[in-house]
């Protein structure tokens, strides 16, 4: 096993864990940034996780997945055994098996097909992963619970209603061991990861905090703020007055307006915030739930007038946490 | 601001010292100003800007003109509300339209007051900033629409018109360490009317932006005559008698050729004051910074190094000035100038060396040119920041080995033999082709 995943506190089916990898140290719940094509920002050490993107998923066959290539254009087949071949050779210490993936919003005889191909995958990715002991192979649930080495919930984060959402992943997580880590692939707003870590899952990856700054939009407790807003114009006060990070410590609202949407360093210095407010969220997600006060902070600022979404009541109900201070109804 | 000179070498080229309050340590001239784009260069985040070699790295070029506030007159309505440009990289986008209540205006001079100026504002505090409103990347000066009330420059954002108080106005607001006066800039085919009255209007423009100058910054007074060796006379001795504490010379790199300019920049620097700083725009290639400090510059600002990065290419030409080696005609010099290489031709696929082999800047240290390919192709922001970076420390490496030859009594033979070794190249390709 080239991981050990702890748990330091619990809060129901939450739990905050130390999750220690052959490159890296972390504690979960645990928000990872996308790197998609290779990409992680320069100044920021991460262990590194590896996932077939498939941007044009063309044929699905029992060999494996035939797709558009995102350089070329050309018809390429992706084999479970290419791709923890190429997997053991980037050194990754989380790889991911290659999924049947359909979205949770299908019905019909395809979710079961998708489910059993995925699991028949699994096993040919179990047995073609030549570094078992430096990375570790996380299988991927679809629509399914029979155990695989270590679990990761997919399908998801396409667009379904938040209610089925967080029935899937309260249902994935029930059904899951407790001592392994669960990554709930794509997720997402902030929100949302609170949601599912109440549920009891741990970690995280998404594009969203990227992308959104991309467009002039900057992730705050109170929810987003958006910088290209003709209000910024003269706002002298950082982005978030409580956030710690270079760009709030250094940089006006004003300033960053004038920058958003025209110059790469707009992306980049929004960027740089967006990330550090989901990863400090993600620092408090674990220390307040070993502190036992998890959920009721985070809610009271980003609805301050108590108007919970009726999804999030639902989850944290099922969750067993008591959310009534936060809510006005 | 303090500024000495401290070596000569033959002929005109001087070696110098700058001080700037702002900054730790006093900066070497001839010395090169980085671009930047309202404050912050164009791609190297502030995170990674103290990787650069320090103190040369510590001055920054900046033009009032980006942040565009309520003060300048919107001349020409190309712009609509609802439309902005995008600049990533190389690529120009369209914004989505969006309804009238975004927009991406600068903050207004009264703002950027309250924040205490333009370091305050971008967050260097330590650094040196000089202000001049033409930027040779993007604030182009126009001299069709230039009149008696104002000079005018393109700008990504239309076409703009700012008149002296307006200048002084965002002047003061900001703060720079030193400054050059509003000019009007004509290219090097104006007719000698024009030019004679561009030279008269810098002049007067000259005195009623000292007439508002700001307690702290250093006014520099600018210098224009086109390409006619008289009104470039004319003009510096007009500056010459002014109370400034340096000099801009400006319409350079606006058409003239590389034979004519020697010419006219020494029209300009014989009639200076040798004491006081000379700093100048457009002069951005090797050979033309060469030609500057010949003439006696001691500052300068290119837009060599954007070009480089937006288009891909990395530095490489070297540094050393030993005597250089018979050089292996490899197969990814093929099309090469010998001076940089273009990161995304294919050859370069699987190349994990960095770009050059003992460069010891951020990009070289820790990626290679097969990464920087692989950026380049799926076009990833990342490309132009590490490129940036390299090609910002290869060219101050550049400067560095002028002031050198420039000390060591040796720089005329430097300057030939640079600008020979190019040629050289250049036949022998001729000849392997």
């Amino acid at each position: 096993m080239a991981l050990r995943f702890e748990v330091l506190g619990r809060f129901n089916r939450a739990r905050a864990a130390q999750l220690t990898l052959p490159h890296f140290a972390c504690q979960t719940p645990l928000f990872m940034p996308v790197g998609t094509q290779g990409i992680f920002y320069t100044q920021w050490h991460f262990a590194y996780i590896f996932q077939v993107s498939l941007l044009h998923l063309a044929d699905i066959t029992e060999k494996g997945v035939t797709f558009q290539s995102p350089v070329d254009g050309k018809p390429m087949l992706l084999t479970p055994e290419e791709s923890i071949q190429i997997q053991n050779r980037i050194g990754a210490d989380i790889i991911m098996a290659l999924d049947d993936v359909v979205r949770t919003t299908i019905t019909g005889p395809r979710i079961e097909e998708a489910m059993y191909r995925t699991l028949r995958w699994v096993d040919r990715c179990i047995a073609a992963h030549k570094r078992p002991h430096e990375q570790n192979l996380f299988g991927i649930v679809q629509g399914g619970l029979d155990p695989v080495l270590r679990y990761a919930i997919g399908g998801l984060a396409g667009g379904e209603d938040k209610d089925s959402f967080w029935r899937v992943v309260a249902q994935c997580t029930a059904a899951l061991p407790e001592d392994k880590p669960r990554y709930v692939m794509g997720v997402g707003y902030p929100l949302d990861i609170v949601v599912c870590s109440a549920l009891g899952a741990d970690m995280y990856d998404c594009v969203y905090p990227t992308r959104t700054a991309r467009f002039g939009t900057a992730l705050v407790p109170e929810g987003v703020l958006k910088l290209k807003h003709n209000a910024m114009v003269n706002d002298t006060r950082p982005i978030d007055p409580t956030c710690a990070c270079m760009v709030c410590k250094n940089y006006t609202r004003a300033y960053i307006h004038c920058l958003v949407t025209k110059d790469a360093m707009g992306s980049q210095l929004l960027s740089y915030h967006n990330l550090y407010y989901m990863l400090q969220l993600s620092r408090n997600l674990h220390s307040s739930i070993v502190e036992g006060r998890f959920v009721c902070d985070f809610l009271q600022k980003m609805f301050p007038k108590g108007d919970v979404p009726e999804w999030v009541c639902n989850a944290m109900d099922v969750a067993g946490i008591d959310i009534s201070s936060c809510c006005s109804s | 601001m303090k500024f000495a000179v401290k070596a000569l070498s033959s002929g005109k080229a001087r070696a110098g010292v700058v001080h700037l309050g702002s900054c730790p340590s006093s900066i070497e001239t001839p010395c090169l100003l980085l671009s930047t784009r309202k404050g912050l260069p164009i791609f190297i985040s502030p995170d990674l800007l103290s990787s650069l070699p320090s103190p040369d790295s510590n001055l920054l070029q900046f033009s009032p003109l980006h942040l565009e506030g309520a003060s300048s007159t919107l001349v020409s309505s190309g712009r609509e509300v609802s439309k902005r440009c995008v600049n990533i990289g190389q690529e120009a986008r369209w914004g989505d339209t969006t309804p009238n209540f975004d927009s991406s205006e600068g903050p207004s001079p009264k703002t950027i007051s309250s924040i205490g100026g333009l370091h305050q504002m971008v967050g260097l505090h330590e650094y040196g900033f000089a202000a001049v409103a033409r930027d040779s990347i993007q604030c182009l000066p126009e001299c069709g629409s230039t009149n008696k009330t104002g000079a005018s420059f393109e700008t990504p954002c239309g076409r703009r018109l700012i008149k002296p108080v307006e200048y002084m106005e965002m002047i003061t607001s900001m703060k720079p360490n030193l400054w050059a006066t509003l000019a009007d800039e004509v290219p090097a085919w104006a007719n000698n009317k024009r030019n004679k009255t561009s030279v008269d209007r810098t002049v007067k423009w000259l005195d009623e932006c000292i007439a508002r100058s700001p307690a702290g910054g250093a006014v520099f007074g600018s210098i224009v005559g086109g390409s006619n060796i008289e009104e470039r006379k004319r003009c510096a001795q007009e500056v010459a008698v002014r109370n400034v504490s340096g000099y801009w010379i400006g319409g350079f790199g606006l058409g003239e050729s590389m034979e004519e300019r020697p010419s006219l920049l020494n029209a300009v620097t014989d009639n200076l004051p040798k004491d006081w700083p000379r700093m100048i725009c457009g002069l951005g290639l090797p050979e033309e910074v060469l030609q500057g400090v010949a003439a006696g510059v001691d500052l300068f600002d290119s837009a060599y190094i954007y070009h480089l990065t937006i288009g891909g290419f990395a530095l490489t030409f070297p540094l050393d000035r030993t005597e250089k080696i018979d050089y292996n005609y490899q197969l990814s010099d093929q099309g090469s100038d010998r001076t940089k290489i273009n990161l995304r031709a294919t050859v370069y696929r699987k190349d994990a060396t960095p770009i050059v082999e003992d460069c010891c800047c951020y990009t070289c240290q820790n990626h290679t040119k097969a990464y920087i390919n692989h950026l380049l192709n799926v076009h990833e922001m990342l490309a132009q920041i590490l490129l940036e970076i390299h090609n910002t420390h290869h060219y101050l490496g550049f400067f560095r080995s002028i002031r050198e030859a420039i000390k060591e009594g040796c720089f005329e033979q430097f300057q030939k033999k640079f600008v020979q070794s190019r040629r050289e190249h250049l036949a022998a390709d001729v000849v392997s082709v």
